[in-house]
């Protein structure tokens, strides 16, 4: 917690908890991303914009009014969304004559920006003129980038590092292999980006490994390459510093004895032995004759109480 | 025969294996790069321009996805597999591609006053249960917060002790105590968070408040002056400033147990004064107390009739009898007449 924050103690255990969610943490969790539209948007940007926020909810937040932003000449605008929102991807679409449908893909460290790519729309398909049954959402694709540039050009290299990140889902350690049913391919050819998504099909084919189909499903869109600004490498290399020594989390409530059994700690209720529930234990049954009026009242009774 | 027939059936079982990996096997003239942790593949291949360049470019597109898609997929079903909730779960390792952290990694925070002291004493952390047996309530209740298990301000019946005073308030007491441990707790918590800030807090009465006394303003005016380098030595008084002497006790106690000789000698004297019957005068301080007085009145008087003139006159007045008293022990400093 900043300082001011550690002074003036958040008065609600619940804001206390929503504070310290923001903190910098060991391992950190599934980034959140912001799409922003900007001062002025053609019906391509915004129907863009909407689908990428369908693809990546429900980490996603969509600032569907328009900003007078300029990310390029000054971010500082940028950094306070990030700020008050804690996401930390952003996508800024905007639209005019000098740039016609216009995204900006952008991440931060440290609420300042990191990386920010302007990438051009010159074909872009929606996912509502596609009309295939979608998969559900918040199901972690899978990402195929090609195309050599990949590999071999400086900026191509960043913004596959970028693409990876804001399109790769949260950090899983196990995948249900039923489950892979989303994939986004990325091709570069010749300064442009070609990134189209498929609704993955598992045919049957002769071994355990099954044989894939495509279907043709979600927003595909033809970028070309526009500006960048890239992080200078010392702030790149900072941002990539991990931390030492991260521990897994223990299970509460579970402690062994010497014999090797594992033992829990239960709080019990105060039982009212009156109502408990003898029909049913044999052992406390009086014999035929000597049933008691008691007895056969509270076998009348016979409300189950929790145990 | 039956050796021909032999190798004709492992080559069968050969045609058979691969009319079933037909399905799933892809060539490409480089392999592609995995990360199965990000589910992720990375294609080097060239790609045919020429091809590309074809009307038909969305199944060209869809028909490279498909391979490199099929590709992945037989890397992730290469991994180790566990039946969770019977549902088929691949268990995937740790991703390779090295992505940007959101926000810089946390500084361990410095131990506080407690844990340092605990860790020289090696007190170790008691696991503590969540909830206490209340007696008195009968149920399970938290050890600490609301509705608390042992919570005596809520007690409706206290028995005042012997040795209390009857006309105190026990239950007011009770949550004074209360309200002094929270705010001594509050301000260790303060002090906590400064030390591990490293921030300097200024002790009692020196941080500037709304309302500050003539005593705190002093202490202030003499704590900045010794805040130098040489502990306030070269620094000039202002004019008619006085270096305090006797800075910080006023008064000096003696040891408890010290010696036993003046201690002894100290008390025989005062119950020698307290039997004499004659009556101790400090001459001194009676003259000096007398001259105060009619200083006083003299300068009232003063006030009413002339204005500076009879001042002047009365100052120069007052200095030669100042100078010419004795002076005692018990002499007060004068009061400055300042021009007005």
């Amino acid at each position: 917690l900043k300082l001011d924050q550690q002074v003036t103690c958040s008065s609600t255990r619940r804001s206390k908890r929503f504070l310290q969610s923001r903190e910098p943490k060991l391992t950190e969790g599934q980034k959140s991303s912001m799409i922003i539209r900007g001062g002025n948007s053609s019906e391509t940007v915004s129907q863009a914009l909407k689908d990428v926020y369908a693809l990546k909810k429900p980490n996603a937040v969509l600032y569907k009014r328009k900003n007078m932003v300029r990310p390029f000449d000054d971010s500082t605008a940028l950094e306070f969304f990030s700020k008050k929102s804690d996401c930390s991807l952003f996508l800024f679409g905007s639209h005019n004559k000098k740039r016609p449908n216009n995204l900006i893909f952008g991440r931060m460290f440290d609420f300042h920006v990191l990386d920010m790519f302007e990438l051009g729309i010159e074909r872009f398909v929606s996912l509502r003129d596609v009309k295939t049954d979608t998969c559900p959402e918040g199901t972690k694709p899978l990402l195929v980038f090609a195309g050599e540039l990949f590999e071999t050009d400086r900026e191509h290299q960043r913004l596959r590092n970028l693409l990876t990140d804001f399109f790769c889902g949260p950090r899983v350690s196990a995948v249900r292999l039923a489950g892979l049913e989303h994939v986004l391919h990325f091709t570069a050819l010749e300064g442009k980006i070609y990134m189209r998504s498929y609704k993955v099909l598992l045919k049957k084919s002769g071994c355990r490994t099954p044989r894939i189909q495509l279907q043709d499903m979600g927003p595909s869109f033809d970028f070309v390459m526009r500006r960048n600004h890239m992080a200078s490498d010392d702030l790149y290399k900072t941002a990539h510093r991990q931390p030492r020594g991260v521990k897994p989390k223990k299970k509460k409530n579970i402690s062994h004895d010497a014999f090797g059994t594992r033992l829990g700690r239960l709080h019990m209720q105060k039982q009212d032995l009156d109502k408990l529930q003898t029909r049913k234990m044999k052992g406390l049954r009086k014999r035929r004759g000597e049933q008691t009026a008691e007895t056969a009242a509270a076998a009348a009774k016979a409300p189950r109480t929790d145990e | 025969m039956a050796s021909c027939s032999f190798e004709d059936v492992l080559a069968k079982a050969e045609r058979d294996e691969a009319e079933k990996l037909k399905g799933i096997t892809v060539s490409k003239e480089l392999d592609l790069e995995f990360d199965p942790g990000n589910l992720l593949a990375f294609d080097k291949n060239r790609i045919d321009t020429r091809e590309f360049k074809d009307c038909k470019r969305e199944d060209f597109l869809r028909s490279l996805a498909r391979d490199n898609t099929q590709l992945l997929v037989n890397e992730i079903w290469k991994l180790p597999t566990e039946r969770v909730e019977e549902v088929l779960v691949a268990k995937l390792p740790d991703p390779t591609t090295l992505l940007p952290r959101e926000k810089p990694a946390p500084k361990p925070k410095p131990p506080t006053k407690w844990e340092q002291f605990a860790k020289l004493k090696g007190i170790q952390k008691k696991k503590k249960t969540n909830l206490v047996w209340d007696e008195v309530h009968k149920e399970w209740r938290r050890r600490w917060g609301y509705k608390r298990a042992k919570d005596d301000t809520k007690e409706w019946l206290i028995e005042v002790p012997e040795n209390a005073d009857p006309s105190e308030h026990q239950f007011n007491k009770r949550n004074k105590a209360k309200k002094e441990r929270v705010a001594r707790n509050e301000y260790n918590r303060l002090k906590n968070i400064a030390r591990a800030q490293k921030i300097k807090v200024p002790g009692m009465g020196l941080a500037p408040t709304p309302r500050q006394s003539k005593a705190e303003l002093a202490q202030a005016v003499n704590v900045a002056k010794i805040s130098t380098a040489s502990v306030g030595k070269f620094q000039d008084n202002l004019p008619k400033e006085k270096t305090p002497k006797n800075t910080g006790k006023k008064r000096k106690f003696q040891p408890l147990i010290g010696d036993f000789s003046s201690e002894k000698q100290k008390q025989l004297d005062l119950l020698k004064v307290m039997d004499s019957k004659k009556p101790r005068l400090d001459v001194t301080k009676a003259v000096n107390k007398q001259m105060r007085e009619e200083d006083m009145e003299s300068r009232h008087k003063n006030k009413k009739d002339f204005g500076k003139k009879g001042r002047r006159g009365k100052m120069s007045g007052k200095g030669k009898a100042g100078g010419k008293g004795p002076k005692g022990k018990g002499r007060k400093p004068q009061m400055k007449q300042g021009k007005r």
